[in-house]
């Protein structure tokens, strides 16, 4: 039985993140998946929401992943994500600055307010603050 | 003859054409470098993406895939064509190259109806003037084209072709084959041509292989669209450093051509004097 997993994540823009980890919770559309070694090769939409790594070390990672998908095999998991972030490089000011414009709207919609986007711009604002308060 | 203070002033004046030449040639080497960073890091999700695409289409069953929209072959004859050239340009034949490229493209479909998308300021420039149809035209992004800019041509193609507006989507674009050399690439992205490559592994899957094709075709063309995007890119600026590297070279033979010259001419004159001299004295004699 494998001990570790290689974990990929890359956007169209990059390669985020190439390491061995020994487990990782991943943000699916329909909710967590926590994926150890060993597991059922699986593909998987994603979500909005943050990737949490364990390192061989032990030490945890955050990132902030924003739609795309995952495939996770027996020892590896890849994660294709449309926009991702390491914990440490999220602009903080700005994700706030998203929250709150997304509140607003949502709170008091003007008529020509679209709320269902509102709704996805409030979700991604939060999960670049979760990830980014785990830097 | 030329007076020795014409050449002079020549000779200054190719000096600061070197210069500048010389500096452009240095900047675009340092967003060359850049550039090909981006087309080399956005290679893995490219390669990544088209395996997974391949998996999923083998899980959901090439014949049902077939009736997707965006897979529908119907007969060419509205046809899309998107031409990538740069903002700028002193890049050689850069642009030329690819205007040229894309006026065959249209003389060899003149039984078809073509429309052109036109990203970058010179082709715009170019078919903007020309009894050509033109769908629209973005400038601006051809230095450091990002996603949302790919991902909004892409939506725009898409809605075009499930639309029943065209029939096809072709884009015309350098692609980046080494600093020195760019290659004129002509590539169909719609309908779209299954990859194969299947690792046949059994997926569990979280979500119908349909449903994430679905998703998953036009994340497709706005990767293809950003790859040219991106390889354009690296190409402009490798384009415009041989260009602007052999036009310092140029400058630098033409200053030493022009101070051979000056020397001689300087030379002439000064001979003439003495002859005057020495016959004005032998006249005394």
């Amino acid at each position: 039985m494998a001990a570790t997993l290689r974990l990929e994540v890359a956007t169209p823009e990059r390669l985020l993140l190439r390491e061995n980890v020994r487990q990782a919770q991943v943000p699916a559309a329909n909710g967590y998946l926590g994926i150890l070694p060993d597991h059922a090769p699986l593909l998987a939409e994603l979500g909005v929401g943050v990737l949490i790594y364990e390192l061989e070390n032990g030490q945890k990672k955050w990132m902030s992943i924003i739609g795309g998908y995952v495939e996770a095999g027996p020892d590896r998991i890849r994660v294709l994500a449309n926009r991702a972030e390491n914990a440490d490089e999220i602009d903080v000011a700005r994700a706030q600055a998203a929250l709150k414009r997304a509140n607003e709207r949502i709170m008091n919609p003007a008529p020509d307010v679209d709320v269902a986007r509102a709704l996805n711009a409030l979700r991604r604002a939060q999960a670049r603050l979760e990830a980014a308060a785990h830097k | 003859m030329p007076s020795l203070i014409d050449i002079r002033r020549r000779i200054r004046s190719v000096k600061n054409t070197q210069q500048i030449t010389r500096a452009m040639k240095m900047v675009a080497s340092a967003r060359l470098r850049r550039a090909q960073d981006r087309v080399i890091n956005a290679r893995p999700y490219a390669r990544m993406a088209s395996e997974l695409l391949a998996d999923v289409v083998a899980a959901a069953g090439p014949e049902l895939v077939e009736q997707l929209p965006l897979l529908d072959v119907r007969e060419e004859r509205r046809i899309q064509l998107v031409l990538i050239t740069a903002d700028r340009g002193l890049a050689g034949a850069f642009n030329t190259n690819l205007i040229k490229a894309a006026q065959q493209f249209l003389a060899e479909h003149t039984d078809q109806e073509v429309e052109l998308e036109l990203v970058g300021r010179k082709g715009r420039d170019f078919f903007v003037k020309r009894p050509v149809r033109i769908s629209g035209e973005t400038t601006g992004i051809s230095q450091s084209p990002s996603q949302a800019d790919a991902e909004r041509l892409a939506r725009k193609l898409i809605g075009r072709f499930t639309a029943g507006e065209v029939d096809s989507v072709y884009l015309i674009y350098n692609e980046f084959k080494s600093v020195l050399s760019q290659k004129v690439t002509l590539k169909k992205i719609l309908p779209i041509a299954m990859p194969g490559g299947a690792t046949g592994r059994e997926y569990i899957f979280e979500q119908p292989p349909m449903q994430m094709l679905e998703k998953l075709l036009p994340e497709f063309i706005a990767l293809q669209v950003l790859e040219a995007f991106l390889e354009s890119a690296a190409a402009e600026q490798a384009a415009r450093m041989t260009a602007m590297d052999s036009a310092t070279t140029n400058a630098g033979e033409m200053i030493e051509k022009l101070t051979l010259y000056m020397n001689r001419v300087r030379q002439a004159s000064i001979t003439r004097e003495i002859i005057e001299v020495v016959s004005g004295a032998s006249a005394l004699e």
